[in-house]
């Protein structure tokens, strides 16, 4: 698909703060990428991608293959997960997580038979061009791909923000700029065919016409070996959309946001897509996977895993399926060194750190970094902070983070709110540069999910006052209605009421205002058994049950009949 | 002497009529006070404050007949926001009534239950399902775990069970060092490595 | 393998807090020599009395609210209150002169607030009022500098001068405090001289040695700048604020108000917008903010010489500007990534 290249800005835009550190991607950048040997047992989370967790298709016992669907995504923003390698599922139940609270959650645990068997793949689609996006939206989602950049967003729910024909430039990162980190360095010097052919199935999905790869200059052979595959494209198939913009290593010039500001000089605020900006940004591994799910058919089972710090022996990048225990992927790597004290998953800036090392590797896994205390300082003491404000010189999103940290450890979230809090990207460069040593973002974390914890609560509290007073309203609606039947009833068949009082004592008097709401005085009056009146109330009453109760009027009323059935009725308004 | 006293009075006429003039131009319609109390409360309705629901209680603490620490549903963090918003003291959980530390849902044991719908009239919230004679359920979205349906159960068949909120309630602790460290002495000395 | 938990962040530390102050220690070395070098030992004893006390004392606060010594004394802040403020005490003044500053300065102002970070006020500055309303007689004991002043004075003298008030016998100096231009100044002001008629007087007398102080302060300055404790932009909006209101007021009255070099080199200005305006937990953190908080200073210091009862300004402007600085801090937050105005708009699909 020949296009006019599209011009470019000359020269690049950078962004506000940022941080020079130390890269520390040597030793493991050196070496190729290796496969990760089987192991005996896999885990894999059901919630291991941004939105709803998947939804298990498969049963404990069940022998699946690799590649094979094990969930189902459970909504619009969820992704599938596959089987990693063949074997039998050996229960579905909850695992510890990677995750900075230790937390468990519902896992799909695999028994591997080590014969690694695949399953029937999707159908490759080599014409993917003669595929339309829906379709390769939907091949994106069943192949399970999410962001492998570390965000895990379903790649699919990320192109549908796009609207048809409203993406000019895709944004391909591979600026990589965490410490350590050497996974997409090595897939771009690797596999950069991959990477663009996936790419080009994205423009093609996405229908843009330009697509600009962010490289940090810190990565001359990836952008050697990209470069090469560019030329190559633009030789044989006249393919020029591809355009490597060489970043300047500065922590976090992957960022998506910042990236985007570097190659456009576009700022994108909080809220808003990066497609309402006629773009889309996506991971150079994530394109990497694309081509194999759309041109290849396969799912998403395996991801590079860089692994390093001073606290493996050997480190390097490995190819890991997903739901490998990390104890094993370290284990291949070496082992760990002595005095390591410290096991991230990510890098150390926006890494957490790991309570255990028996969690599985998951879709964000993208490093294994165990370190020992002289890889970093020992951690000194925090102290107060002394407002020098180097936090809010190095923030690449502007912010004030002395401030915000004030109020978060004050608890006063609102000020937080009002410091632009929840534009915080969480980089990490506050704390790396603070000489007061304080652990910034994990104030901003905390002062974050106490925000939305807040919200959920009241949104609860809300909805239970409105159920509260709904449920006021029809107790004293149903009392003024049992009156009035009352009254009516007691001029019009005096006699019959005080003999059905006597026979059924303790029942209480008013059943038959019960089914005072429609035609039971016609009923009653053509002198119809009380009984069958009674019957009647409960086989709707039943009925009014197995329907909703938050029927509003009408639940209301037909449970009357129910209150007076049973004889609680006084209770219940002495609850209002 | 004369002009000064004549020009405090005058003053003290004149930001008298500005303040009546402003009370009746700003005056504040209803009573906010005791909606603005009800928004803080968790709305359980669980009347362990001693009034029916939630409101009533509010109303009272507006009116000043209730304390601010009443409600063990809300906790600590619901008696700080009173204080704040009254502009009293915090105080803790009044000590006849007990503090709830989990959230807990009530979970009725399906096999036990008689289908008496007492545990339905109880509910304040109307989250319980079932019919006289049938099976009953709670509603899990819409219970608030006031417990008030626990008492009312002729064969004791429902249980508060602890809520497991999932991965994504997860809330970050404050870092231990937001709290200082109170100590006569040296003090903390740099981390020694730690092996497991 | 079980780990123990641990926040980020996981990269060695940049910088710490021990170390913006040892070079902010560091830059205020120069100004100390050519202080000694021109006003005598007394310099010496201030300095040395003033942190001795500073730190004993927040030793002592420290162990009375149950706090540790580590961090909050070996970060060596607490040096550079007692030593700012040694250097604001007359070179002729008496023992307790810093010994009481540094006490109000180190319990009150600091420790009292809550220790390093929490205090509003600037602790050295809050003493040197404090000293400035209490002691007015013993603030003005200034010897005169260089030849025939205190910096005649042996050691040993300096020393019998500053702990007895006396200096031993035999000796034949007369160490006669002086006024300062500041002081002279503020003679002509409330006595209604005219501030030219004077104009030769302060500059011999600036020339003298308040030059060469302020060199010796501005090297410190660089100092600080290059190793990135402090920022430029409190320094340099101060001056411009001395400057431009001290113009203003030359303009409309050169015979009432002193010109804008003499404002500039007289007093504190140089040293208190280089190593007192600047102390970051009682200054403005956005780079707007600074710029206010600088401006405003340098204003307030010369209202406060041209009109006010004291002869020197730069503290009161500071303890002023010191109180807003909340209030600067929330109305000149900088605009947040995507929001600045124009930013995005390029690009924006609608």
């Amino acid at each position: 698909m020949p296009e006019a290249r599209v011009a470019v800005s000359e020269g690049l835009y950078g962004f506000h703060g940022g941080l020079h550190i130390e890269d520390h991607k040597a030793p493991a950048c050196e070496r190729p990428v290796e496969d990760m040997p089987l192991v005996d047992e896999y885990v894999l989370p059901l919630h291991m991608h941004i939105g709803a967790p998947a939804i298990p298709v498969v049963e404990p016992g069940e022998r699946v293959r690799r590649g094979q669907l094990l969930a189902r995504p459970d909504d619009f923003v969820s992704a599938a997960i596959h089987a990693p390698t063949s074997g039998t599922i050996r229960a579905i139940e909850p695992r510890a997580l990677p995750h900075p609270g230790g937390l468990s959650a519902p896992s799909i645990v695999l028994a591997a038979d080590g014969e690694d068997r695949e399953a029937e793949p999707f159908d490759p689609w080599p014409d993917f061009r003669d595929r339309s996006p829906v379709e390769i939206r939907s091949r994106l989602r069943e192949a399970g791909i999410v962001g492998l950049g570390g965000a895990v967003f379903p790649t699919a729910a990320k192109l549908a923000t796009a609207n048809p024909g409203g993406v000019e430039t895709l944004v391909l990162n591979g600026a990589e700029c965490e410490p350590y980190i050497s996974c997409d360095d090595r897939l771009m010097q690797e596999e950069p065919e991959t990477i663009l052919r996936g790419a080009q199935v994205i423009l093609h999905a996405v229908d843009a016409a330009r697509c600009l790869i962010g490289i940090e200059d810190n990565k001359p052979r990836a952008v050697a070996a990209m470069q090469a595959v560019i030329d190559r494209l633009a030789a044989e198939e006249d393919e020029r959309r591809f355009e490597i913009k060489v970043v300047p290593t500065i922590y976090p010039a992957g960022g998506e946001k910042q990236l985007i500001r570097t190659l456009t000089g576009i700022e994108i605020p909080r809220g808003r897509h990066v497609t309402d900006y006629r773009m889309l940004c996506l991971n150079v591994g994530t394109t990497a996977q694309c081509w194999r799910a759309v041109v290849e058919g396969r799912a998403l089972t395996e991801r590079i895993v860089t692994v390093a710090g001073g606290g493996v022996t050997d480190p390097r990048n490995l190819r890991v399926r997903i739901g490998t225990p990390m104890a094993d992927v370290i284990e291949a790597a070496g082992g760990y060194t002595e005095g390591v004290d410290r096991l991230l998953m990510g890098g150390p800036m926006m890494g957490f750190a790991l309570h255990e090392d028996e969690v599985p590797v998951v879709k964000a896994t993208n490093c294994l970094l165990a370190l020992r205390p002289a890889d970093r300082d020992p951690t000194p003491t925090p102290q107060p902070c002394i407002r020098c404000s180097r936090c809010a010189e190095a923030c690449p999103a502007d912010l004030l983070p002395q401030q915000i940290y004030w109020y978060s450890r004050a608890e006063q979230f609102e000020r937080c709110q009002d410091y632009h809090l929840f534009d915080c990207i969480e980089c990490g460069v506050c704390s790396a540069v603070c000489p007061s040593h304080i652990p910034l973002v994990q104030y901003f974390r905390h002062a974050k999910t106490e925000i939305w914890y807040a919200e959920r609560e009241r949104a609860k509290a809300e909805h239970a006052r409105r159920r509260f007073e709904f449920h006021n309203e029809r107790i004293e609606r149903q009392k003024a209605e049992r009156e009035a039947a009352l009254a009516k009833k007691r001029a019009a068949i005096q006699a019959a009421q005080e003999k059905k009082a006597r026979e059924q004592a303790g029942e209480g008097g008013g059943q038959p205002a019960a089914s005072s709401g429609d035609g039971d005085d016609r009923k009653a009056a053509a002198g119809m058994s009380i009984e069958a009146a009674r019957q009647r109330a409960r086989a709707r009453k039943a009925k009014a049950r197995e329907q909703s109760p938050n029927t509003v009027s009408g639940g209301g009323q037909r449970s009357t009949g129910e209150g007076r059935d049973t004889g609680h009725s006084p209770g219940a308004e002495g609850d209002s | 002497m004369w002009m000064a006293i004549l020009l405090a009075v005058g003053l003290a006429v004149l930001f008298g009529v500005v303040l009546g003039i402003a009370a009746q131009v700003f005056r504040v319609q209803g009573n906010p006070l005791a909606d603005r109390i009800d928004e803080l409360l968790p709305q359980t309705q669980c009347g362990q404050c001693g009034f029916p629901g939630c409101r009533p209680y509010a109303e009272a603490i507006a009116k000043g007949e209730a304390d601010i620490n009443r409600c063990p549903p809300g906790g600590e963090s619901t008696i700080r926001n009173l204080a704040d918003l009254l502009d009293v003291e915090f105080k803790p959980l009044d000590e006849d009534l007990e503090v709830q530390e989990v959230k807990k849902l009530a979970v009725i044991d399906e096999e036990v239950c008689i289908g008496c719908t007492k545990c339905i009239q109880a509910c304040p919230v109307d989250a319980i399902l079932g019919a006289a004679k049938q099976m009953h359920t709670v509603i899990e979205a819409e219970c608030t775990g006031c417990e008030l349906c626990v008492e009312p159960c002729p064969v004791d068949c429902i249980d508060m069970v602890p809520v497991d909120e999932g991965v994504e309630a997860y809330r970050f602790p404050l870092p231990e060092s937001a709290h200082p460290v109170v100590t006569r002495g040296f003090g903390l000395r740099p981390e020694e490595p730690v092996n497991a | 393998m079980k780990f123990p938990v641990q926040t980020s962040p996981h990269v060695e530390a940049q910088s710490s807090v021990a170390g913006v102050m040892t070079t902010v220690l560091w830059a205020l070395v120069p100004g100390t020599v050519v202080a000694i070098w021109l006003l005598g030992w007394g310099v010496l004893f201030n300095v040395a009395l003033a942190v001795g006390t500073a730190w004993l004392a927040e030793a002592l606060m420290l162990w009375l609210r149950a706090r540790p010594f580590h961090p909050a004394l070996t970060d060596r802040s607490v040096l550079i209150t007692g030593w700012i403020l040694a250097l604001c005490l007359p070179n002729l003044g008496p023992w307790w002169l810093p010994v009481v500053g540094s006490l109000f300065a180190v319990v009150v102002a600091k420790q009292l607030y809550g220790g390093i970070g929490y205090n509003l006020f600037n602790p050295a500055m809050v003493g040197y009022v404090v000293l400035l309303v209490s002691f007015p007689e013993a603030m003005t004991r200034w010897g005169a500098a260089l030849d025939g002043g205190a910096a005649e004075l042996s050691l040993t003298e300096a020393a019998s001068w500053t702990f007895f008030g006396a200096l031993p016998p035999g000796s034949g100096f007369d160490a006669l405090s002086q006024a300062t231009p500041l002081d002279q100044l503020r003679m002509v002001v409330t006595e209604g001289g005219s501030v030219a008629n004077m104009g030769g007087s302060i500059w011999s007398m600036d020339s003298s040695w308040s030059l060469w102080l302020n060199l010796a302060f501005l090297a410190g300055g660089a100092w600080m700048l290059y190793r990135g404790a402090i920022r430029w932009h409190i320094p340099v909006a101060m001056v411009v604020g001395v400057l431009a209101t001290s113009s203003l007021l030359w303009a409309i009255d050169p015979d009432q108000f002193a010109d804008p070099a003499f404002h500039l080199l007289a007093g504190g200005v140089i040293f208190g917008a280089l190593f007192v305006a600047t102390d970051p937990v009682t200054a403005s953190t956005t780079p707007r903010g600074r710029l206010l908080f600088g401006f405003g200073i340098g204003a307030l210091a010369v209202l406060i010489r041209s009109f006010g009862n004291y002869p020197d300004g730069v503290a009161f402007a500071i303890l002023l500007m010191n109180l807003a600085v909340p209030l600067i801090d929330y109305y000149t937050q900088p605009a947040v990534f995507g929001r600045k105005s124009g930013a995005a708009s390029r690009g924006a699909g609608e």
